[in-house]
């Protein structure tokens, strides 16, 4: 009760012979009031009171703005392009539209982009985007010669993507694929240009 | 007390020196102590009372608003393509999206009913009295703005009952003799409701209403602060005689009880009944019957008794004669007189118009539950609503996607034309669908460039700019050609 009186009489001594000696009395009832330096239990009851509230707001509105960070929103799913058997006894690589479905927030980008399936040296299946990792042009398989060329620049590469000839840095970008209940998945990723290692962009 | 304070106070004064002279180096240059004094240490007469909370109360529900407002506008987009599905993708998907939407949303109704408390405590009190009338007038006005700010919000979602009752909202304008049809206009920017009303009423939401309230609540605080707070109804209201309290620290505990209830009760009420999105607008639904929120209640069933020539007295005259009444109190009751049973005049009007809009929105939903067919339509769109809500969220395709060009490809010979494209390898260069690659020009919106003929022309002999850049001639049959010119027209 003491304390009320008193802060209630340096705020009104507001008269100019008294101004100056109230100053320090001010200084440490408000200043140091709200900012803990008064110690007085009624900074403790408010703080806590702010504190509390902030607290209310901002634990939904951290969340709400963190979101990105755990919702997959831009990663590409995985897409079909056919029954794996269908090219088991492939000897030559088969060109195959594929439906990409990619998510952008609140919508959705669906396009169509062109791969191939092919064999490795291996024997082992392989799916290999058509862009080119030079500039980008979209390789065609040139059957008459039995190889990838490209229209742009003339890089040349083979029936298993393995650079040729030719000015692209690299070979064809194998994309990542998996089998699941006898179909063949993939996932479609864009790939740097004219960078000698396969590098993912977003 | 005392005792205790002192030896606190001593024995914080050995590491005091370098605080306060942080302190002091900030005070010097911002005067900040001067400000906080004269903020807190406004006195009021009669001490401190839980009937003065409900101003600052309305002060932090509106910054609340501000803020939820404001992330909220992080993923919202104002168009009528696709406000409702951002609207669904934060109260479907994003992490407490539906959460911070209802309290937004829950805000809304907070602060009218914060703001009639707010009202009836002055009414009550008599603290417009005494030099207050200006105070009151900005009061008045900051109403008015909360109520457009309700209004223009709940367009916002572009659901249904958003769009059905924003369109029976501004129709009512329509009523104003002579610039009515102008005024309709005007809100809806158009004859109709479509995505130039969503874009104003956002602007209005979000920019215009706020930065009018921002102003009118510094003038309504700032007279306020002038004529002093008004104390209790035994009080002179000009010259206060009670003892006074200092506004801190008892005063600012109670306000900041009272914030603390209110954004835990918000809290509470949004995590139990998340606030609800219903299905998109459809403008041709005929059937849809709109209910604007509960507060508009009144108003939405006072406009029912009114139709036809006498519309005009209803909707305009009664009103306008009760805002002039409401705003012009002060200058009609101009006694110092605060103790309401020595004004039973005033008193008798208010409860009597509290009593009607009351009542008016009773009667609102109880006409409702009692006519079967309105009944069973309302039931039928809260059922819509929550089957809505149920189902997951489903984001937009976008429009440069290839569902889109399909549309366009309905013409089976550019689905040829596409074909061919694809299979003269055009597309290594110029990309899927035309788009265009660092190796061949794009192709979309060739058609527009280019009649047909011109086309064909250039397909067969290209022009010599086109051929330094790898063009090389086309040699179709001439129906094929006429597909991949159908197609190339349709690459828009
Ligand atoms: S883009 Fe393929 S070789 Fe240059």
């Amino acid at each position: 009760m003491e304390r009320e009186d008193q802060s209630i009489e340096a705020g009104t001594q507001q008269s100019e012979g008294r101004a100056q000696l109230a100053a320090p009395l001010e200084r440490r009832s408000f200043l140091g009031l709200l900012f803990g330096v008064g110690s007085v239990g009624v900074t403790a009851l408010i703080s806590i009171g702010v504190a509390s509230i902030s607290a209310l707001l901002s634990v939904p509105i951290v969340r709400f703005v963190l979101h990105p960070l755990s919702a997959k929103t831009t990663e590409t799913a995985w897409s079909e392009i056919g029954a794996a058997e269908e090219f088991s006894a492939i000897t030559i690589p088969v060109k195959r539209l594929m439906t990409v479905e990619q998510r952008d927030g609140w919508r959705k980008v669906i396009s169509e982009k062109s791969v191939y399936v092919t064999k490795g040296k291996d024997g082992q299946l392989r799916v290999l985007s058509a862009i080119c990792t030079h500039l980008g042009c979209s390789v065609p398989w040139i059957e008459a010669k039995g190889q990838f060329i490209c229209p742009c620049h003339n890089g040349v590469f083979a029936p298993d993507g393995a650079l040729i000839s030719g000015p692209p840095p690299r070979g064809l970008d194998e994309l990542e694929t998996k089998i699941e209940g006898g179909r063949l998945l993939v996932r479609y990723q864009y790939f740097r240009q004219l960078v000698p290692t396969k590098e993912v962009i977003a | 007390m005392n005792q205790s304070l002192t030896t606190q106070e001593g024995s914080k004064l050995a590491n005091r020196s370098r605080t306060s002279r942080v302190f002091e180096w900030f005070d010097e240059r911002t005067g900040i102590n001067k400000l906080l004094g004269k903020a807190l240490d406004e006195p009021i007469p009669g001490g401190v009372r839980f009937a003065y909370i409900f101003g600052s109360g309305l002060l932090f529900l509106f910054i609340s608003q501000v803020i939820t407002g404001v992330f909220l506008a992080i993923y919202y987009v104002p168009s009528a393509d696709h406000a409702h599905t951002t609207v669904a993708y934060i109260t479907k998907e994003v992490t407490a999206g539906s959460f911070l939407r209802s309290l937004h949303s829950y805000g809304s109704s907070a602060v009218v009913v914060v703001l009639l408390l707010h009202v009836l405590q002055t009414f009550v009190y008599g603290s417009y009295k005494g030099r207050r009338e200006l105070l009151w007038i900005a009061g008045c006005v900051l109403f008015a703005l909360m109520a457009g700010m309700a209004f223009t919000g709940y367009l916002l979602p572009w659901d249904q009952k958003a769009y059905f009752a924003t369109a029976v909202g501004t129709n009512i304008a329509s009523e104003v003799p002579l610039v009515g049809e102008g005024i309709k206009r005007l809100m809806r920017g158009g004859a109709d409701m479509g995505t130039l009303t969503l874009s104003r009423f956002f602007v209005a939401h979000v920019f215009l209403i706020p930065s009018v309230i921002f102003f009118f609540v510094a003038i309504h605080i700032y007279l306020f602060r002038k004529a002093g707070a008004a104390g209790p109804i035994s009080e002179d209201p000009i010259a206060p005689k009670q003892k006074a309290e200092s506004f801190y620290p008892r005063q600012l505990l109670m306000d900041l009880v009272f914030s603390l209830l209110l954004i835990t009760a918000l809290s509470v009420f949004s995590w139990l009944v998340p606030a609800e999105l219903g299905p998109k607008a459809n403008p041709s639904d005929t059937q849809f019957l709109p209910r604007p929120e509960w507060y508009y209640r009144p108003m939405f069933h006072w406009l029912k008794f009114w139709q036809g020539s006498q519309s005009f007295i209803g909707i305009i005259v009664i009103p306008t004669i009760v805002i002039v009444l409401f705003v012009g109190l002060p200058f009609i009751d101009r006694k110092l007189e605060r103790r309401p049973w020595k004004r039973p005049v005033g008193v008798i009007v208010f409860t009597l118009v509290f009593l009607s809009f009351v009542t008016l929105g009773v009667l609102s939903y109880r006409d409702d539950r009692r006519n079967p067919a309105v009944a069973a339509q309302i039931a039928k769109q809260r059922k819509e609503t929550e089957e809505f809500m149920r189902t997951p969220f489903e984001p937009e395709t976008a429009s440069s996607s290839l569902a889109a060009a399909n549309i366009a490809l309905a013409d089976p010979l550019a689905a040829q034309g596409k074909t061919i494209f694809e299979a003269q390898s055009c597309n290594s260069c110029h990309g899927d669908g035309g788009i265009g690659t660092p190796a061949g020009a794009k192709l979309i919106g060739v058609g527009a460039k280019m009649s047909p003929d011109q086309l064909i022309t250039v397909l067969r002999q290209p022009t010599a700019k086109m051929a330094e850049g790898g063009m090389t001639p086309l040699k179709l049959k001439d129906d094929e050609m006429k597909a991949v010119v159908a197609y190339l027209r349709s690459l828009k």
